[in-house]
């Protein structure tokens, strides 16, 4: 399942999207993300899987740099420690 | 066996009640201030006419955004997956469901067994939400299952310029001052909303069969919209609102089941 966090607003679209089948919920993400976006959740089969926090999903663009300015401010950042590709974003 | 799904939205409270794979009951009632009493209304009013009770529930799923706070539900579940799970019932064919709620709008993907693939919410904005239309309902005075309709009527549509709740309520108050026609607003209004529903919508796949749950797909007037915007005819199901509860029930189903292989395994 493609699970999309975040919204579209006047500025752009701001998604953070975590593709449950390849998430193995190792949990990688929530120690490499300098913002702190990530949690693991168990999904409605009981799966452990990384969602963005509750907390920051209204506010994604804003405290998420997004892929490029976080690649480009050469950080670990969660696209680096995810091994299986499953995170990816609209910005 | 009977289980029951109970679906505790923002705005509305349903609860469904299944026999085996027929739907046997079913009630939708206003959620209150609190989450605790408006499950135990809700699920009283199912239960009218069965002759059951609570006690003969086999298995309880509680969905919806106050799906925590139900006493009596033996598991909760995402409404994302009743929703998937619910519509797939209905029309096995559906792969794109758009969900229409009181304070949220969700687009769905589903796969042939009504498993969720890809989904998407809009939870940050009041434009495009049943509350949204209730506040120009009672702006331009008019019942609430009345604008949908009315908006039907329409001659020609007046753009709106913004899907914000705020700015949209002085624009259609600015309108309504020069004499605009309300079914003229009101199709303009709805349409800015199937806009922006339609853009939701093209963040996930719009695959048919496409159909439209929760409790504005109700409204004639904003379905016509969908329907021109997204360019698909929307199948609808005889009670959409339920469709979340339905699900649960679904899912209450399988647990009850799997509960019992387990017993006699």
């Amino acid at each position: 399942m493609r699970a999309n966090y975040g919204y579209a607003d006047a500025t752009g679209e701001y998604y953070i999207t975590i593709d449950t089948d390849r998430c193995d919920g190792c949990g990688e993400c929530i120690t490499a993300c300098p913002e702190d976006m990530f949690e693991l959740i168990e999904d409605d089969f009981g799966k452990l899987v990384a969602a963005v926090r509750e907390e920051v999903r209204l506010k994604v663009g804003i405290q998420c740099p997004g892929f490029h300015a976080a690649c480009y401010k050469n950080e670990v950042n969660c696209h680096a420690a995810c091994k299986n590709e499953a995170i990816s974003h609209s910005w | 066996m009977f289980v029951a799904g109970i679906d505790i939205g923002s705005r509305g409270s349903k609860a469904v009640i299944m026999e085996d794979n027929n739907i046997l009951s079913y009630s939708i009632c206003d959620t209150g201030p609190e989450s605790v009493k408006t499950a135990q209304m809700t699920i009283a009013e199912a239960l009218k006419g069965t002759g059951l009770s609570l006690d003969d529930l086999g298995y309880v799923v509680a969905t919806g955004y106050g799906r925590v706070l139900v006493p009596f539900a033996n598991t909760n579940i995402s409404e994302i997956s009743c929703h998937a799970r619910g519509a797939h019932w209905y029309f096995p064919s559906v792969r794109t469901i758009l969900d229409m709620g009181g304070q949220d709008c969700k687009a769905i993907n589903c796969d042939d067994r009504g498993r969720v693939t890809n989904f998407i919410m809009n939870d940050k904005c009041a434009g495009g939400t049943g509350r949204f239309l209730e506040m120009i309902a009672d702006v331009l005075q008019v019942p609430l299952e009345e604008i949908g309709p009315l908006s039907l009527e329409s001659t020609h549509d007046i753009p709106f310029s913004t899907v914000c709740a705020v700015f949209a309520k002085s624009e259609a108050l600015a309108l309504l001052k020069t004499g605009a026609a309300k079914s003229d607003i009101l199709a303009g209004l709805h349409d800015a909303i199937a806009v922006r529903c339609h853009n939701l919508l093209k963040r996930v796949s719009i695959e048919k069969d496409f159909t439209i749950t929760g409790g504005i797909s109700k409204n004639p007037g904003m379905v016509d919209k969908i329907r021109r915007r997204v360019g698909m005819e929307p199948v609808l199901a005889p009670d959409p609102q339920i469709i979340g509860a339905l699900g649960a029930a679904l899912f209450a189903r399988e647990r009850a089941e799997a509960r019992e292989a387990q017993i006699a395994g």
